[in-house]
């Protein structure tokens, strides 16, 4: 935490309208910690995640939006399920990755969006996941090339691994999901 | 019975046994799976993580597709489980949102393990087994999508749940308690964040050892992998415990026979495994 915070005025009244219409009730937090507790990550992060949804009160998205903590979440959706408060805190996690990839900000841990947006490639393309795909897409993406070498070849030579795609037929109707189907309504 | 069968992306690749032994299983207990035609990827994390719209769309597509068939959908994957879930629930809320006429008697959503462990299963697995998985200990692990978030799994028992222990002990196996059932391994970090990964892994088998178990027992297809995977970076010290899926055990105490190909599936040694079949058929069988 830094010099980042700035006074309660200065939240985001869009991003609070945002977070309601998703369902997720960040004024419901009382601050008890259960979420934090629970995070199986949390040792990794640089923003806990009771203060993540405080934040995220406060309107504040800037310091949200470049914290490793959105990246680094899991999705287990453990803080979630044991809120006494019910607050949808993975997907409050969900809306901030996705605004900060709209918004263009840096992620603070750019091999996971360049890991998700390898994966999605595959599925627009096939219609499903190709594995192999996938994994030559995000080493190229991220230059990490090295890592993880020795398993992949250990799952190749285990046969774990689908060597060629297989296209669905409903390829377009993907297409046109990720295309921005019913997104005309900035919602 | 019948019903519409998801396999999901993982199953068409690195979890192609998980695929097969669930097909064997519902084959030999009479449950007739019909693939759902033409169906896409859920999305994963992946989707929903960064991408609302798609992450819901994409699973919808496949439950649109299934109600065709007018049948229950049975999810093998963890992960397409949780997303087809969402989904439904998005779609029975409000269908207009999400463009779609009708979404009246939707389908029912059946997660793998849900199914192995009712009452009436159990019974015809117990009944069906040929060769009792006497004397494994198991630790049964659940990771995180089968049953989080339950306001969307619909899970009651999210904390303690008891379905995989049930199914374990239905084939004969011993499942032991202990403390990771329900911990994240981190999946959709692994490639990423290996150090995490193998941080949290090791805490995981870990605590399976300190209870007892020989080897790990789980429903969920990405921590079959990272599990497994991980545990290889983790350096010389205790031997490392094999991850099979339940279907997998299932599988293999009712035919009587865990075959070499489906070992060699597995990157930790799967011997636990193979002794309780080596010892009561003929020597000589099996890769080591």
């Amino acid at each position: 935490m830094n010099s980042d915070f700035r006074p309660v005025e200065a939240g985001n009244p869009k991003f609070l309208k945002k977070l309601a219409t998703m369902g997720v009730d960040v004024h419901a937090c009382f601050q008890c910690g259960r979420c934090s507790s629970g995070c199986p990550v949390a040792d990794f992060f640089d923003l806990t995640v009771m203060q993540v949804v405080r934040l995220a009160a406060y309107g504040m998205e800037d310091i949200l939006l470049q914290s490793k903590t959105i990246w680094l979440c899991a999705a287990c959706e453990t803080c979630a399920t044991r809120c006494p408060n019910e607050i949808e805190i993975a997907g409050l996690m969900d809306v901030l990755r996705s605004l900060a990839l709209k918004k263009g900000i840096a992620p603070a841990e750019p091999r996971v969006p360049k890991l998700h947006r390898s994966f999605l490639d595959s599925v627009r393309y096939w219609g499903r996941a190709y594995e192999v795909g996938m994994l030559a897409a995000y080493k190229l993406r991220s230059g990490d090339l090295a890592c993880d070498m020795k398993l992949g070849m250990q799952m190749l030579t285990k046969g774990k691994l689908k060597l060629l795609p297989q296209g669905i037929k409903g390829k377009a109707e993907v297409r046109r999901i990720f295309a921005g189907k019913g997104k005309e309504y900035e919602r | 019975m019948k019903l519409a069968y998801y396999p999901g992306c993982s199953l068409e690749g690195s979890a192609r046994d998980y695929d097969h032994a669930v097909r064997q299983v519902c084959r030999d207990l009479g449950i007739w799976l019909v693939e759902i035609p033409d169906w896409n990827c859920c999305g994963a994390s992946s989707a929903h993580m960064t991408d609302h719209e798609v992450g819901m769309r994409l699973p919808m597509r496949n439950l649109l597709l299934a109600r065709e068939l007018e049948l229950d959908i049975l999810v093998p994957c963890a992960a397409c489980f949780q997303r087809l879930k969402a989904a439904d629930q998005a779609l029975r809320a409000d269908p207009g949102y999400w463009d779609v006429r009708d979404y009246s008697s939707p389908p029912d959503i059946i997660h793998i393990s849900t199914l192995l462990s009712g009452e009436d299963v159990l019974a015809k697995i117990r009944e069906k087994v040929s060769q009792p998985l006497q004397d494994l200990s198991l630790a049964c692990y659940y990771g995180c999508l089968s049953l989080r978030n339950p306001r969307v799994t619909g899970v009651v028992n999210w904390e303690a749940p008891t379905t995989l222990e049930r199914i374990a002990r239905a084939v004969g196996a011993t499942p032991v308690s202990w403390s990771h059932r329900t911990e994240c391994c981190s999946g959709s970090l692994t490639l990423t964040r290996p150090d995490i990964a193998v941080r949290l892994v090791g805490d995981i088998v870990q605590a399976a050892r300190r209870a007892g178990a020989r080897a790990i027992v789980t429903d969920c297809p990405m921590c079959q992998a990272n599990v497994e995977s991980r545990q290889l970076d983790l350096g010389a010290g205790e031997p490392a415990l094999p991850v099979f899926y339940a279907a997998e055990l299932v599988a293999a105490a009712i035919s009587g026979q865990y075959p070499a190909a489906q070992q060699k599936l597995h990157l930790v040694d799967t011997a636990v495994l193979n002794r309780v079949f080596s010892q009561a058929a003929p020597a000589g069988e099996g890769p080591r």
